[in-house]
């Protein structure tokens, strides 16, 4: 069972100086194995920093992270291996890129775990394949790809890792809707067929929605709410206060709500919104004719 | 690690030197600097020590903050130092080997070491104080008459302001890119020299990409807001003297003074 947790923790930028900043207060967090969560926030509220410490990038001022039970901050803890297991996919990842190919982009990580040089392919076609590109774009240099498929290379060169958690910082930004579809699907079906977990770091609720089992909203370096979407939309007049807001269907359906509809308003996709809906009308349909019958 | 560089750097503080008009502050770097070179005894050197720390004190930057930025030259310091300390000539005091050391060895070294450590802390005392782009203001304006023979007065400014400008955001953007590489296994600390430089290609051909780009985007910018250089353009603030800048430098004719004074009196 690998799990995280996250104990107290506390970061401080820059402490002792004019730009000091308490990025991070009393962080208390749990992630299950194969959980698909969703971390949002407004734009300094702490996700990045608080991803960062997942994979031990930033070390915390206090408190610590256990992960699969042992003390990532323990002086001999293997930090090499743990951001093997932990991949962090960084905003505009294709900024990363450096290599002559993609493949020996892809191929950077596995190198550096040292593995076998069969492992070492076999893992980067099959990043390359799980992020949807084809083999015929091996041989390009990365530079010349177009920006959602360099940031695929970008992605498959932290999947090639074989990472056990994937922390993704707005995987999407700067997408076209298509492009932003087709990732989302694949980190979908990664979670499904691959049992790995994800932690999606996103500005859209109705991304979240879709696919996340858990909510965790952040605001000013400490956890707002934490608990399944549609728990978390219930409260979308807090969420406004702290710059965000909830999904479109959400308001949607209160406001239906609101007009006498009785619809629960407490579905947070279109899918679950529609199907309500037409619950809703069909009730009012019926009743209607059993008034009319009788 | 990365943020540990703290030279040229400005720091927010509200003290009378932040205030102070930036051509002050440019006289006065030059004229420090001019002054750590001039003294031939140690008692300039007191004199020197005393200025910059009471200009420390009025700054409001706190010591640590600025002993920081001294770590950055500690490889330069050392090289300069050890190559004066063998390599000159003079009355032999200490011999093993080949290796020699001289009584004006030591004495060079040690003036060389005070030199440079404090060549640095007053430079960065000014940037510490000063706004890159008040900087830049200063500058452009001291430069002024070289204008009359063609010097591009106003391109120069405007590079060094953009250059000042672009330091922050490389650094934070180096240590993206780091974290980035090291999330995906990279190792930038470990290994012998050659190792350790070819481990800064996946961290140096990104930040090379990502800084072309940048200026590319700038420069589009400043043309879509119609810059064409200096010429006509005037300033939203432009530079005045005040009060506390003539009081400001009648402290450096006194300072001048001073030195001249311990220059020629006391040998």
């Amino acid at each position: 069972m690998s799990s995280i947790i996250v104990d107290q923790l506390n970061y401080v930028y820059s402490p002792g100086t004019a730009y000091e900043k308490h990025a991070l207060k009393d962080i208390n967090l749990v992630i299950n194995d194969g959980e698909y969560i969703g971390l949002i926030g407004h734009t300094g509220s702490g996700k990045s920093t608080l991803i960062q410490h997942l994979n031990g990038l930033i070390k915390a001022t206090a408190g610590t992270i256990y992960y699969n039970g042992e003390d990532i901050y323990d002086k001999n803890y293997n930090m090499k291996g743990l951001r093997s297991k932990v991949g962090l996919v960084f905003q505009y990842p294709e900024h990363q890129l450096f290599e002559t190919t993609v493949y020996k982009d892809v191929s950077f990580g596995p190198k550096n775990l040292g593995l076998e040089q069969l492992e070492i392919d076999l893992r980067t076609y099959e990043a390359v394949k799980m992020v949807g590109l084809g083999d015929d774009i091996l041989d390009a240099s990365p530079f010349e790809l177009s920006g959602g498929q360099k940031r695929r290379v970008a992605i498959a060169g932290v999947l090639a890792m074989k990472p056990e958690v994937l922390i993704l910082d707005e995987p999407t930004a700067g997408l076209d809707p298509k492009g932003r579809d087709e990732i989302l699907e694949q980190i979908a079906k990664l979670h499904r067929d691959s049992k790995i977990t994800i932690i999606l770091v996103s500005h859209s609720m109705e991304d979240v929605a879709k696919y996340a089992d858990r909510l965790i909203v952040m605001n000013k370096g400490g956890i707002v709410y934490n608990g399944m979407p549609h728990e978390v939309f219930v409260h979308y007049k807090e969420l406004e206060k702290i710059g965000l807001a909830a999904p479109q269907v959400t308001y949607v359906m209160n406001e239906l709500n609101n007009m006498g509809f009785s619809v629960n308003p407490s579905v947070t996709t279109v899918e679950e919104a529609t199907e309500e809906v037409v619950r809703a009308l069909s009730q009012t349909y019926t009743s209607r004719r059993k008034i009319k019958n009788d | 690690m990365i943020r540990d560089i703290t030279i040229g750097q400005y720091y927010p503080a509200d003290s009378i030197l932040h205030r102070l008009d930036p051509r002050v502050k440019l006289a006065g770097t030059i004229i420090y600097i001019i002054s750590l070179f001039m003294f031939h005894n140690y008692y300039g050197y007191i004199l020197a020590v005393i200025f910059l720390f009471s200009m420390i004190q009025i700054s409001k930057v706190p010591m640590k903050f600025i002993v920081k930025g001294l770590k950055a030259i500690i490889p330069l310091l050392l090289f300069a130092v050890i190559f004066n300390l063998f390599l000159t000539p003079g009355t032999l005091v200490f011999q093993l080997g080949f290796i020699k050391i001289t009584e004006e060895g030591i004495k060079t070294t040690v003036f060389m070491g005070i030199r440079l450590v404090f060549l640095i802390l007053g430079s960065s005392l000014m940037t510490f104080t000063t706004t890159p782009n008040h900087l830049t203001d200063g500058l452009e304006r001291l430069m002024g008459p070289l204008r009359k023979i063609k010097v591009p007065v106003h391109e120069i400014s405007m590079m060094m302001s953009i250059a000042l400008r672009f330091i922050p955001i490389l650094m934070e953007e180096t240590d993206k890119i780091m974290k980035a590489q090291m999330a995906r296994g990279a190792d930038f600390e470990s290994g012998g020299l050659i190792k350790r430089a070819r481990s800064l290609i996946p961290l140096l051909v990104p930040l090379f990409v990502s800084a072309f780009r940048r200026a590319n985007d700038l420069a589009m910018a400043m043309e879509a807001r119609c810059y064409r250089g200096g010429e006509g353009r005037t300033k939203m603030k432009p530079l005045k003297y005040r009060t506390r800048d003539m009081l400001a430098y009648l402290v450096l004719i006194i300072y001048v003074a001073a030195i001249f004074l311990l220059n020629s009196y006391i040998a």
